[in-house]
């Protein structure tokens, strides 16, 4: 029996597991003062569902924690209890022991029978708190009944968990059951919950994936049309003596259509939104602010920005990271904000946005910013060389040193220095890139640019000595074959002057170290490039022409190669280079910034 | 229960199984090498490569094999035997060591041969053009000397750049 059931755990899981996803989420959107029905039965009937589900399976630890949950939620469900802002606090740590839970019974660990029972009895105290007993939760809440229910019987609790609040509450809940929170001081949350978090939770990073069954029908869609195509290709290929040159290229122009969406079909199915990542942070923003006693208001932006899952799931300690750093070294305390002239609440944003073949996720706050001097000092306490007038950019990289921190006290939040390293490190190894830009009072950006790897680039293809390199399509601004006048000299460098702007000029030839067949921009053809940083013409010999090319790794069987973004496969099956413009962007010299 | 002597027996076996060991010779230039079978996945005609930029000269470039991109090396660059001539008899002999594949030039494949424990001698401290680390022995083939390279040890050496260095020396900018 159990072995039947087995197959289904996975189902169970990944369904749970968005079920307590879901139920944060509401509880979190959860206005006390103004309870939204359609929500608290949402979340009810989430709960119902892994009660449901963990009943079937086995899972006795699950049953038990939610069956009491779904009972106190059933209880605000018929309004016979308020919903309170301690009690979506308590709600929200047995969701945690829920998600601890889940982890446990999917990989199969022992189960915290303590943390269980603890989670479990708070949840029954706050249960038992209401005189009403279980069975008049099934009446309809007719307030006469019950008020004279509470009323002649003076809240005797037959269970004996007397609460020193219990008048409060039936006050609060017989007379209006939207009363906030103010009124009914809940005694759960004076209990102090056996933690239930702090379990190192090994990210199970799951091998399904939920599909829109859009996306799933336009594939099969799409691969109908590819059988069409096929078969209309085999009717004209029976007769091999009599091609008809016109509708065989009309067929073989819908084969690569065909192809192409197929193409970008299969590869959106691995595409989920950011808002799988950012969904959590209202909580970590929430829970943190409240413990460093600060008033953060967290805004996200580009949530249905897509990404391929598996940067999604690594996404998330880095992500996590950083916006606790913003929240314990960036805004600072409402007492000093007010000082400075700011509004008490802080304002953190998590921006997510795709350019060209990058997405940037962004997390800004409006805090203190870093301090420049304090991180000076602390690199040359860590022994590093830096001198006082090193850019800003140098500065804020240093942060990103192992065992670097200048926070003042070491919090359990942040502050021991093990973090940013990690944080640029877990970035990097995605093949993204961090940059911090901060201004001292005003506050702080991160941002993170991590390639669409998996993704299929539209590229432009160059040749430069008779090898093809890949120019990303995005960046590209123009190209053209520069007048003679419109070049420039300056301090070594070339300049192209296009339309009131000064392009530095930088040969692919001598990046790539080939031998080109010109050497003269006037004869080759310039490619007007702009990234992140800069904008810069590229000289190659010629264009070749545009086409869709499929990111390989170049690391898979070698190794990186500066100023290449991997490699792609090109119709003849040769290998080209695909340029990585941002890498070049650095070789280029811009005699402009340094007389600017 | 008798383990004792099954233990023996195992042992036994297990000698016998490791003591022959399948090579595939080549020659670069005019001498024989071999390397463990295990390690290769296929033997291909020498085609045109893409090169790569500022990229050791031995490191012919990169190739599509089936739609992975597998580096080329070429040993008799790399450690000057014989002479680098790409015609239509080289040869490349596409290793893979754990996921990772490199194809390695070389004059020629000719033969696959089973060497015992006693067949394989040490290497010799001198006289051929490989580093003696990555030399298991050498073995005497007809008249001919046969000199067992360790494929591992060599496509994994920092010598051959096939690998990314470590993070610390590539972010060691700041």
């Amino acid at each position: 029996m159990n072995i039947d059931l087995e197959q289904f755990h996975g189902v169970f899981f990944e369904e749970s597991g968005e079920h307590i996803d879901t139920m944060e989420h509401l509880l979190m959107e959860l206005d006390p003062d103004q309870p939204d029905p359609e929500q608290i039965d949402s979340v009810f009937r989430a709960a119902h569902s892994i009660k449901g589900g963990s009943g079937t399976f086995g899972f006795k630890a699950l049953t038990d924690v939610t069956h009491v949950m779904e009972n106190l939620l059933d209880q605000v469900r018929k309004q016979e209890r308020a919903i309170t802002r301690p009690m979506i606090d308590l709600f929200l740590e047995v969701l945690d022991t829920l998600r601890n839970l889940l982890t446990c019974y999917r990989s199969g660990d022992a189960i915290d029978e303590d943390q269980v029972a603890s989670v479990t009895a708070i949840l029954e105290a706050a249960l038992a708190e209401e005189k009403t007993s279980p069975n008049v939760k099934n009446a309809q809440p007719e307030p006469e009944e019950d008020d004279a229910f509470g009323f002649f019987e003076p809240l005797p609790e037959p269970e004996g968990a007397e609460d020193k609040s219990q008048p409060d509450e039936a006050y609060g809940f017989f007379h209006d059951p939207l009363q906030p929170d103010d009124a009914s001081p809940e005694p759960a949350a004076v209990v102090p919950l056996k933690k239930s978090s702090p379990k190192p939770v090994a990210s199970p990073e799951s091998s399904t994936i939920r599909v829109d069954t859009d996306k799933v029908d336009a594939l099969i869609n799409l691969v109908g049309e590819l059988v069409i195509t096929q078969s209309m290709l085999k009717v004209l290929g029976s007769e091999p003596d009599n091609i008809d040159a016109m509708k065989m290229s009309t067929v073989l122009g819908e084969l690569e259509r065909n192809t192409r969406e197929i193409q970008e079909s299969v590869m959106s199915i691995r595409m989920i939104p950011v808002s799988f990542v950012f969904n959590r942070f209202p909580r970590v923003v929430r829970d943190l602010a409240k413990k460093m006693e600060k008033e953060v208001e967290l805004i996200l932006t580009g949530t249905q920005t897509e990404l391929d899952k598996g940067l999604i799931e690594k996404l998330v300690d880095p992500l996590t990271h950083l916006v606790r750093n913003s929240i314990d070294h960036g805004i600072e305390s409402p007492d000093v904000r007010k000082a400075s002239g700011k509004s008490e609440q802080g304002k953190i944003t998590i921006a997510a946005s795709q350019r060209g073949g990058n997405i940037l996720i962004s997390i800004s706050d409006d805090g203190a910013g870093l301090n420049r001097n304090s991180i000076i000092a602390k690199a040359r306490q860590n022994g590093l060389d830096i001198s006082d007038d090193a850019p800003d950019a140098e500065v804020w990289n240093l942060i990103f040193q192992p065992g670097f921190s200048t926070a003042a006290v070491v919090t359990d939040v942040s502050g021991r220095g093990v973090g940013m390293d990690v944080v640029r490190r877990n970035i990097q190894q995605l093949g993204g890139r961090i940059e911090i830009s901060s201004i001292e009072k005003v506050g702080s950006t991160f941002t993170i640019q991590l390639p669409l790897t998996l993704a299929i680039v539209d590229g432009m293809g160059v040749s430069v000595g008779g090898q093809i390199f890949i120019i990303p399509l995005v960046s590209i601004i123009e190209s053209m074959q520069p007048p003679r006048q419109n070049l420039k000299q300056l301090g070594g460098s070339s300049l192209l002057h296009v339309r009131e702007e000064y392009w530095p000029l930088l040969a692919l030839h001598e990046v790539m170290d080939t031998e080109p067949k010109f050497t003269d921009p006037t004869q080759g053809i310039v490619v007007l490039i702009e990234t992140s940083k800069k904008r810069y013409g590229l000289l190659v010999d010629e264009l070749v022409g545009q086409q869709q090319v499929v990111i390989k790794s170049l690391e898979q069987h070698y190794r990186r190669v500066p100023g290449t973004a991997g490699a792609t496969i090109m119709g003849d099956g040769s290998v080209a280079m695909i340029l990585d413009v941002e890498s070049l962007a650095d070789t280029v010299q811009a005699p402009l910034e340094e007389s600017a | 229960m008798n383990t004792n002597k099954q233990d023996a027996g195992n042992d036994e076996a297990k000698v016998t199984r490791t003591d022959v060991q399948e090579y595939l010779t080549f020659s670069l230039g005019d001498e024989q090498y071999a390397l463990d079978i295990m390690s290769v996945k296929e033997i291909r005609g020498y085609e045109a490569v893409t090169r790569i930029a500022n990229a050791p000269d031995f490191i012919k470039g990169v190739i599509n094999l089936r739609g992975d991109i597998v580096p080329i090396v070429d040993l008799r660059i790399k450690f000057q035997v014989g002479e680098a001539r790409y015609d239509e008899f080289t040869i490349v002999i596409v290793i893979q060591i754990h996921e990772r594949m490199v194809g390695i030039v070389v004059d020629g494949v000719s033969d696959v041969i089973s060497l015992s424990r006693e067949e394989r001698r040490p290497p010799p401290e001198f006289g051929v053009g490989f580093d003696s680390r990555f030399l298991v022995g050498l073995a005497k083939l007809e008249d001919q000397m046969v000199i067992l390279v360790n494929i591992e040890a060599l496509v994994t050496s920092e010598e051959l750049c096939l690998l990314d260095r470590s993070e610390e020396i590539t972010d060691g900018t700041v």
